[in-house]
């Protein structure tokens, strides 16, 4: 009995952290539509300031928690909302994700700049040291502490929401943004507002549970999807539901430290870090089927021309060209970092159908690159070809599992879930030696890492890393290739019907689930291809190189190049390469490489379709010059003439005289 | 006697404490055209999705040739040959209009599993529906009037027994609007049944054999366009109050 009170409350401590973070995160997502995967690192980048201000500046706690919380917290939410989260409003749900994976991003690598993580900070709680009975049993002060800021935070905000002129705002927001505008409030204050609270909820958050993880970057990052996993109890809306969620979390968590044998059962000690994840799959198992709702369709800024074959194999051709006669070329550390972007590329690649065409999000393409890469290790040692077909095979069938819970909601939940699957695999699966199925022992990790393999191609070397170089770049392009022409087939059609209205292509009798299923486990695979050849690129590999951590620049990037085109993946395999080159030459340009995809990703705010698919939409516009057809057809012409310039990507409209000189540098028409 | 083609009965909708439909009852026959009346907040909308599966009726069931679909989700009522145009418009904006047919046209033939060539539909549906000579245009760049008439060509292109048009008119001017008026007689003259939820009333009036009227989630009457023109029920709550505005 002694123990389970025990357990109870610091059960309840973890609940409260998490209430508090999912509350914030619930209040932000619910006002502006803007899912913030950003939560954990913004509490994180909170903790690591408190602990500059409180323990290396030694500035008293009421102070530090006063200026942190009050000040610089609320004020980083409000610059947050101005100028990124504001503009996203016509942008698709995957652009608005990305931005806040940039600034997850972005956070990670300045805090990583800032305080340097071979640094031991220790951080103590509050109080540290005081202890008081409860029921006999004893409890620390922080812990108390704890429990009540979390029932404070959770009536504070109910009074808020409920009392206040603008918790009035916020809740109307949520029902109809563009009402509250017609009668006379200020929408814009309101989600601001709440930007405001998100980022101080997420930093107190990040104090509070700094004690009981270390101050690290990464694993206070990742409170965001125990936190997440709270919310989703609460449909993402539901406060009330949200706190209870974070009860369940975080009572079983403290529950499974407490009774499962783990002294005895090496593979359970991993099991609490994991409730959080199982908790959000049984949520998504018992969540309602989403409505589709009509009038999803508006003009969105993203916007992608057909690919061609005849582009795709010149390209193809001119890359394999360039691979062959620039390889030998490069140094051997060049090489190594150029190869890598390749492979990564390939796994890049896997995007183009399932976020590009598909408009699903996944963030858990690494992982499948590490099932992929773990099964043509263990599957073929002499690097056997009929590997590459098990390493795309059983990465498209641990795809369409992990995506079956999700398919039938919302594309967010989908995000949501695979990032709870790659962190599933990072903290468990990963972990572990081998698993047993069905009386089969499958061999993992083994002692932490593989001896690698590369694929034994007829007539190649491919030991020779110059040869591997090309094959790489022969795989990408084969790969690229039948992108294309599955974007050219039906299915690619039906891919992007889904993606542009779910309620209209489901109308045609389009099954919408399978559709996304099929996709999900298209991409799953060609990560898995991926995967298998990124691990040859060195004689051992490790789960670290396939994290969940690690799928966010990869997204980032592939999104800044154009995530619907193949050339878009070519260009993020590029600047991963270039990255990389120049992480490995000084400790600056390494650190500068960790936070360029995080302002690449919050570029994207900006830029939502990419380089890629802006240099190729400002080149058709140079060849189409002398067409008319940019204006809405059939429309009067007045209005053709105030909307052409709109749709033609130009901010203000082109005067006759400005037009005319264009005309003339160009030589049209002359 | 043989089943009705769509049949809703006593359908009963709630959004939150709203009661959006209370206990409509609608039968539509093949080869005619049923108009659906009534003004803004009507419940007319809301009919449509819960004939075509968006919204499930909180009471009341959906039968289509007698068959009871009410638990069916939208794309198996579209397997049954069911489709429907949208009031805010889902077009597949990044397609041309060709591809935004074609795709419909291989929709239906991955579920329809025939020999129907889905290119020659597209190209004999774009044709009657006089968008052929748009075909390569994207199709957020068409005006709203057009971009109606794309989502009547493809749903026609799905070979559908009954077709749901939501405010097809809106948008069209006069002349578009006596084009599609012809159309819409065609189509009816082939057997296909058509349900029309339209504010134009001079179109409702030349080409539905039959209206219904909602008014406030409750239907007012079922009657033919002579017969609702003269019920009292119908001017004082619609048409009336359209009347008393022009005086």
């Amino acid at each position: 009995m002694h123990d389970l009170i025990a357990y109870t409350i610091f059960g309840l401590v973890t609940a409260s952290i998490y209430a508090i973070a999912a509350s914030g995160l619930v209040v932000t997502y619910t006002t502006s539509g803007v899912f913030n995967l950003a939560h954990g690192a913004v509490g994180m980048f909170g903790a690591f300031t408190y602990w500059q201000l409180r323990f290396a500046w030694h500035w008293p706690a009421w102070l530090a928690l006063l200026v942190l919380l009050g000040v610089l917290a609320p004020l980083f939410g409000c610059v947050l909302e101005r100028v990124l989260m504001r503009n996203l409003s016509d942008a698709t749900e995957v652009t608005k994700l990305a931005v806040t994976i940039g600034v997850l991003v972005a956070l990670v690598g300045a805090s990583l700049w800032i305080w340097d993580p071979q640094t031991s900070r220790p951080f103590t709680a509050f109080y540290a040291g005081n202890k008081v009975k409860v029921i006999g049993v004893p409890v620390t002060w922080d812990q108390l502490i704890t429990i009540g800021i979390g029932v404070v935070c959770a009536i504070g905000l109910r009074l808020l929401l409920y009392r206040t002129r603008i918790g009035l705002d916020m809740r109307a927001v949520v029902d109809n943004r563009a009402l509250v505008l017609l009668n006379g409030g200020r929408p814009d204050r309101a989600s601001m507002f709440s930007w405001a609270i998100g980022s101080s909820m997420a930093c107190l958050a990040g104090i509070l549970i700094a004690p009981y993880l270390q101050l690290a970057a990464l694993p206070l990052t990742l409170l965001v999807i125990n936190a997440y996993a709270a919310a989703v109890i609460g449909r993402l809306r539901s406060l009330a539901m949200t706190a209870v969620g974070a009860i369940i979390i975080g009572l079983l968590q403290s529950y499974a430290v407490g009774y499962l044998p783990t002294s005895t059962v090496v593979w359970l000690q991993r099991i609490p870090d994991t409730i959080p994840i199982f908790v959000l799959f049984i949520a998504l198992l018992l969540l309602p089927h989403q409505r589709l709702r009509g009038g999803a369709t508006r003009r969105v800024r993203e916007s992608f021309p057909v690919p061609t074959f005849k582009l795709a194999v010149i390209g193809s051709a001119l890359l394999i060209g360039l691979a062959i006669v620039v390889g030998p070329m490069l140094g051997t550390q060049s090489l190594y970092s150029m190869s890598n972007g390749l492979a990564l590329g390939i796994i890049g690649l896997s995007f183009v159908p399932l976020v590009g065409y598909g408009g699903q999000i996944s963030l858990c393409q690494m992982t499948f690159a590490g099932i992929g890469a773990v099964v043509f290790a263990h599957a073929t040692g002499s690097g056997n070809l009929l590997g590459l077909l098990l390493a795309f095979a059983v990465p498209a069938m641990v795809g369409a599992l992990t995506a079956l819970p999700a398919i039938r909601l919302r594309g967010l939940y989908l995000a949501l879930a695979t990032a709870a699957f790659a962190q599933f695999c990072d903290t468990f699966v990963f972990g572990l030696s081998s698993i047993t199925v069905f009386g089969h022992k499958i061999p993992l990790f083994g002692l932490g890492s593989l001896p690698a393999t590369r694929p034994n191609f007829p007539f190649l070397n491919e030991s020779n890393n110059n040869v591997y170089f090309a094959v790489l770049a022969a795989m990408f392009c084969v790969i690229g290739v039948g992108i294309v022409a599955l974007r050219r087939s039906r299915y690619g059609r039906m891919l992007l019907a889904m993606r542009e209205s779910p309620a209209a292509a489901s109308m045609l009798g389009l099954r919408l689930t399978t559709v996304k299923l099929g996709v999900f486990s298209l991409s799953a695979g060609i990560a898995g291809v991926g995967g298998a050849l990124l691990a040859g690129l060195a004689t051992q590999f490790t789960p670290d190189a396939f994290s969940f951590f690690q799928n966010l620049p990869l997204l980032l990037l592939m999104m800044a190049g154009g995530v619907a085109m193949v050339g878009g993946a070519f260009f993020g395999a590029v600047a991963l390469g270039l990255f990389s080159s120049l992480g490995s030459v000084s400790s600056l340009f390494n650190r500068i490489s960790a936070l360029l995809p995080g302002l690449v990703g919050i570029g994207l705010g900006e830029q939502p379709n990419g380089v890629v698919a802006d240099i190729a939409g400002g080149l058709s516009k140079l060849t189409r010059r002398g067409r008319t057809t940019s204006a809405p057809v059939g429309a009067a012409p007045a209005a053709a003439a105030d909307v052409a310039w709109e749709w033609a990507g130009i901010d203000t409209p082109l005067t006759a005289s400005q037009q005319q000189q264009l005309d003339l540098a160009l030589e049209v028409g002359v | 006697m043989a089943a009705p083609l769509l049949e809703l009965r006593n359908i009963t909708v709630v959004f939150g404490g709203v009661t959006a439909l209370d206990g409509v009852t609608i039968t539509v026959e093949t080869g005619g055209i049923h108009g659906l009346i009534g003004p803004n907040g009507a419940g007319k909308s809301t009919l449509f999705n819960v004939a075509c599966g968006l919204v499930q009726p909180k009471i009341g069931w959906v039968s289509l040739d007698g068959r009871d679909i009410t638990r069916l989700g939208p794309h198996r009522r579209a397997r049954l040959r069911m489709a429907r145009t949208f009031q805010q418009l889902e077009l597949f904006g990044v397609m041309s209009v060709y591809d935004n047919v074609l795709t419909a046209a291989e929709i239906r033939r991955g579920w329809a599993r025939d020999r129907s060539n889905p290119a020659r539909d597209a190209e004999e549906v774009l044709e009657r529906t006089g968008l052929a000579y748009l075909r390569d245009e994207r199709a957020d760049g068409l005006s709203t009037g057009l971009a109606r008439l794309l989502e009547v060509a493809r749903a026609l292109v799905t070979r559908p027994r009954l077709l749901l048009l939501d405010e097809p008119a809106a948008g069209l001017n006069e002349q578009e609007t006596g084009a599609l008026s012809t159309l819409l007689r065609g189509l009816g003259g082939d057997g296909l049944g058509i349900v029309l939820v339209e504010h134009d009333m001079d179109l409702v009036m030349q080409v539905s054999s039959c209206i219904s009227v909602l008014s406030m989630g409750k239907l007012l009457t079922t009657a033919t366009p002579e017969q609702v023109r003269a019920d009292p029920a119908v001017i004082s709550a619609y048409l009336g109050t359209a009347k008393a505005a022009a005086q």
